[in-house]
């Protein structure tokens, strides 16, 4: 046994099973790293290619002036809605359960929110004049509220996926299993959870009531961020997106696919990792019911949407209509409505199936249904122009579109996989709090719920 | 300098839809013919579009045409969108200008317009051998990655108002600056000038009753003014 696994044996239990991920590699994990660091290259070798011979390479044209990169720039974006959201909700909301689940959704935000923004540049023409964005700002226009959106975004994102790490890093320099230069600098002389000075208390105390604000904060922000991406379109007159309901529609779907794809991860750290113990069935259970009103939303906005359409009945908008509903996108049309309500309301609704398992197909699902829809709202609206007369067009993205595509995802995929090589995905001094003390805190909330002062 | 507001008047009873405007749209302004791959993949550029649309079965067809130049907007939705300024309607001449120079390629304005005239430059424009040569001096070449469309030649009301101020003048004639579609057009269906202007004949062609706008509805207030087909 190498000293660095002893140092690891002899830490109290829950640090050993949360940082053992950080020191013990299995073959699986290399050979997922591998695969997603081969596809990533594969990307940035198509990207290669598109710079220097410019958007030729793409099978974009005249009217379908964008199609893939801003289909995942929506998707990726939304996502990272994933994350901070959600672990603001809960932890404003004081969800007990949130403990273990709101580090892998905050480094979900702060990992994919990067590949996401990086989508318009590769989208651009002259991507070599992308400062110009700063130099010649033009405040109306849709695109610079989105770069001051997302901006702000990622720095809170950021600082709030750091701030609660910082005990977790104390914990990690104090053990001396990983290089010890590099926690020590991450964890800023933040003091060890054992700690039980007086200053130690009070830096807790201080960090405590600043992640409290941290996460107030980041729910206008994320909102913000989705609803300027609907705007995007919303605010062009072209007909499938100059709609009202982008704002908020977007905001839904966005958190839709965030919990999708906080539930694959979940379940694959919960399996790989071999932490049955923290990512409870329990956790998969109450975040698929919040998941089921989601599911509820989506198709309660989704048809909002298309009966304001239908009802209305404006010749042009009933073009994208039908080539949605039975046209020549009606394969991708309802397998997203397959794949967005009837797969996860039906896992859902019910507690059976409202299992890890249950769990990790429906988020499949939706993260498939949710980069459907965006793929329908992008392109159809594209190959329908509101003047008819220039045409009806088609778009086949082209290999060096789909190559970036899975360059993109992979990216994604190799960063995460290397940041659960060097954090804790489960947030170790949280759980250990809610071990301590939160049992007898909860007790004493509930006993605040009811009325004490009556006698019966 | 004076102010003007320059626009087009397109009489559709006497367009016959011969072309004529498209080529010499083409010829004055740089615009590269299209190979016939960039045909297949519905990448060609034509600043003025003859739009075509037929009504009614063989043989009983109505063919019409529809000459559509960039609509020069008073209210143009296209520069609204763009994030670097790129766009812009200019308040001297209310004609729509580009930034070549400046165009980042989002082609957010492209999707903005209703009108489909604004066109990007997928790849570099290549011209077959002897007309790389024969390229107009007055008009920038645009390179790949970047938007263009029609301008009403504006690079033609420069060299009016350089005559003008060389013959002592310091007004542009209506006959001074003319775009190349309205100057080639053998059935002069094209009218342009100052729209303000009540010498011009725009102003006087403009309050025809037979006058409309393309997609007036939308509240983009197109400079460009169609007379429909009479009877």
């Amino acid at each position: 046994m190498s000293s660095v696994e002893q140092r690891l044996e002899s830490l109290p239990p829950i640090r050993r099973d949360l940082l053992r991920p950080l020191v013990v590699t299995t073959a699986t994990y290399w050979l997922a790293l591998a695969a997603a660091f081969a596809g990533t290259v594969v990307g940035i070798a198509c990207y290669v290619v598109q710079y220097r011979q410019g958007l030729g390479v793409t099978s974009l044209h005249n009217p379908v002036y964008w199609g893939i990169y801003i289909i995942d720039f929506v998707f990726f974006i939304g996502i990272s809605h994933a994350g901070t959201l959600i672990s603001a909700i809960l932890r404003v909301s004081q969800a007990e359960w949130r403990r273990a689940i709101t580090r892998s959704a905050e480094f979900i935000t702060v990992l994919v929110l990067g590949f996401g923004a990086i989508q318009p540049i590769i989208d651009l023409g002259r991507p070599d004049r992308m400062l110009n964005i700063l130099f010649f700002a033009h405040m109306r226009s849709p695109l610079l509220w989105d770069v001051v959106s997302i901006t702000v975004y990622f720095t809170a994102s950021t600082v709030y996926l750091y701030l609660p790490m910082l005990p977790d890093l104390a914990i990690i320099r104090d053990s001396g299993i990983k290089w010890p230069g590099l926690y020590r600098v991450l964890a800023l002389g933040f003091p060890n959870p054992d700690d039980d000075s007086e200053r130690a208390r009070r830096l807790r105390h201080r960090l405590e009531r600043v992640i409290g604000r941290m996460a107030i904060a980041v729910i206008p922000v994320a909102i913000s961020v989705h609803t300027i991406i609907g705007f995007i379109f919303a605010l062009t007159l072209r007909p499938g997106w100059h709609s009202t309901i982008f704002g908020p529609y977007f905001v839904v779907g966005a958190i839709y696919s965030g919990i999708a794809a906080l539930f694959i991860s979940m379940f694959l750290i919960r399996k790989n990792f071999h932490l049955e113990h923290y990512l409870r069935d329990i956790h998969f259970e109450y975040l698929g019911r919040l998941f089921l009103v989601m599911t509820c939303l989506w198709l309660y906005f989704t048809g909002a949407e298309y009966l304001t359409a239908f009802y209305g009945h404006e010749v042009a908008e009933m073009r994208s209509f039908w080539d949605k509903f039975t046209g020549a996108f009606a394969v991708p049309f309802w397998a997203m409505v397959a794949t967005c309500f009837v797969i996860p309301f039906v896992l859902m609704v019910r507690r059976r199936t409202r299992t890890p398992g249950g769990c990790a197909i429906a988020g499949v699902a939706v993260v498939i249904g949710m980069w459907l829809e965006r793929y329908n709202i992008v392109v159809v609206t594209g190959v329908n122009p509101r003047l008819e007369a220039i045409g009806h067009a088609s778009y086949a993205p082209s290999l060096f579109e789909w190559g970036i595509a899975l360059g993109t995802l992979s990216g994604f995929i190799t960063v995460y996989l290397v940041a659960a090589k060097l954090f804790p995905m489960v947030s170790i001094w949280e759980v250990e709090e809610g071990l301590a003390t939160s049992e007898a805190e909860v007790a004493d909330r509930i006993g605040t719920y009811l009325p004490k002062e009556v006698q019966p | 300098m004076d102010r003007a507001r320059y626009g087009m008047v397109i009489d559709l009873e006497r367009c016959t839809g011969c072309g004529a405007c498209e080529t010499a749209c083409a010829q004055e302004n740089n615009i590269p013919p299209s190979t016939p791959e960039e045909a297949a993949q519905g990448r060609t550029k034509s600043w003025m579009k003859i739009l075509v649309q037929s009504e009614g079965e063989m043989p009983d067809v109505e063919v019409s045409y529809l000459p559509r130049p960039c609509m020069q907007c008073d209210n143009p939705p296209c520069t609204r969108v763009c994030p670097v300024h790129a766009t812009y309607l200019s308040a001297e001449t209310g004609i729509v200008g580009q930034l070549y120079g400046r165009c980042i390629g989002c082609r957010y304005c492209a999707n903005a317009c209703p009108y489909g005239v604004k066109y990007f430059n997928w790849q570099r424009p290549q011209w077959p051998q002897p007309m790389e040569e024969m390229l107009n001096p007055d008009v920038a070449v645009r390179y790949k990655g970047v938007i263009e469309k029609c301008t009403f030649c504006h690079h033609r009301l420069q060299l009016a108002r350089d005559q003008a101020a060389f013959e002592g003048r310091d007004q542009v004639r209506e006959s001074d600056y003319q775009p190349a579609c309205s100057e080639v057009c053998p059935t002069r269906a094209i009218t342009f000038g100052d729209l303000d202007n009540p010498l011009h004949e725009v102003h006087r062609a403009a309050q025809d009753p037979r006058a409309f706008r393309l997609m007036e509805d939308l509240g983009t207030q197109p400079k460009v003014i169609y007379l429909r087909k009479g009877k």
